[in-house]
Formats: C-alpha cells, sequence, structure tokens
C-alpha cells in the first residue's frame, strides 16, 4: 500500500490513473511524473517498489503543489478577489457563475440545486 | 487568450496624467474617469478614482492588490434586489 502526499492511497490500478487520485495531479502530471521517475505508466499501484514510491514523493514534493497547500492557495486566490470588491469578488460571495456565463438558466453547478419559489405553478 | 506581454497594459493616457498632476501638488482627491477599461496599473496605487457605473462615480481607493485589475470590476452596473414581487423581506 501506497502512501503519496500524505492520505492517498492508489492501488489495483494504473498509476497513470492513480496518481490522479492527488488533488492537483490530473492525468497530464502524472504521466509527467512517471516519466521523470523512469516508471512505466502501466505499473499497478501494489507492484511498487519502496524505491519508486520514494522517488516519487520527491519529485511532487519538489515540483508540484498539491492537497492541502493546494487548497490553501485556492481557497486564498478567491479570499482575495472577495477582499478586494471586485466583480469577480462579488460573484463568488453570492455563489453564482463567475466568468460571465448565463443566469437566466443553466450555472446550477454554483447555485446549487434549484429552490422552489412559493407561489409559483 | 491573454493580452500579448509586448503591449504593456492598457490604459488611457489621460488617467496618468491626471495622477501625475495630483501627485505634484500633493492632493489627493477623486478622479472622476469614464474609463472602466483601464487597466490599473501601480502609479495608480494610494489614489482614489471615481469609476462611473453608467449613473454615478463610484469611489474606488485603489490598493496595491487591485493592479492588474480593470477600473470597471470595481464599478458594478447592475443593482439586483432579488426577485419576489410585494415581498419586501428580500434584499
Amino acid at each position: 500500500m501506497a502512501r503519496i502526499a500524505g492520505v492517498n492511497i492508489p492501488i489495483n490500478k494504473r498509476l497513470a490513473v492513480g496518481l490522479t487520485y492527488i488533488f492537483g495531479i490530473g492525468r497530464h502530471s502524472a504521466a509527467n511524473i512517471l516519466k521523470a521517475a523512469d516508471i512505466s505508466p502501466e505499473t499497478r499501484g501494489r507492484d511498487l517498489s519502496e524505491a519508486d514510491i520514494a522517488r516519487i514523493r520527491s519529485i511532487i514534493d519538489s515540483e508540484y503543489q498539491v492537497e492541502g497547500d493546494l487548497r490553501r492557495q485556492v481557497a486564498m486566490n478567491t479570499k482575495r478577489l472577495m477582499d478586494l470588491g471586485c466583480y469577480r469578488g462579488l460573484r463568488h460571495r453570492r455563489g453564482l457563475p463567475v466568468r460571465g456565463q448565463r443566469t437566466h438558466t443553466n450555472g446550477r453547478t454554483r447555485k446549487g440545486p434549484r429552490r422552489s419559489i412559493p407561489g409559483k405553478g | 487568450m491573454a493580452r500579448s506581454i509586448k503591449k504593456g497594459p492598457f490604459f488611457d493616457d489621460f488617467l496618468l496624467k491626471r495622477v501625475e498632476k495630483l501627485r505634484t501638488a500633493g492632493r489627493k482627491e477623486l478622479v472622476k474617469t469614464w474609463s472602466r477599461r483601464s487597466t490599473i496599473i501601480p502609479d495608480f496605487v494610494g489614489f482614489t478614482f471615481g469609476v462611473h457605473n453608467g449613473k454615478k462615480f463610484i469611489p474606488v481607493l485603489v490598493t496595491e492588490n487591485m493592479v492588474g485589475h480593470k477600473f470597471g470590476e470595481f464599478s458594478p452596473t447592475r443593482t439586483f434586489h432579488g426577485h419576489g414581487g410585494d415581498k419586501k423581506s428580500h434584499r
């Protein structure tokens, strides 16, 4: 069982996918990491040797921002916008789409489940 | 697509002129502007701009964090008073 960057334990999956269980590592960076560590992307999580794990860990530690740090950075970025009083910050505060999408319809990802309006229908 | 670095940030020149003038005069008064499209550059930090929102000039005190944003971002053009007809409870 491999623990890389905190809580993540990918097993039984190809590493190219397994590494994406780490927040901040997608398919692309997973492939890059494996290339840099000289490990086949076809390797399964359980077949990793300790040396392999150490190499992956050191690459992620030195070159990638993942998990808590990354989440904190993202939160800081939105907080900056909110404190600034700019349009994007206002949209974040209201939980509405930030990048100019329409809200007449759609935008449910940001707005959450539909709320029924009293006195309608 | 992002703007080419070669060109530098876009802003209307008269803003910089006004700011320079105020700086040499040592005064800090409201710089009214309709130029919502201008990028806030570091020279503007510390000054207060009245950014037109189509109706009023919204006072915006420019801080360091705002550099790189546009003036228009700080002067909302729409007022949303909530949905729902007669209920005053909405904000």
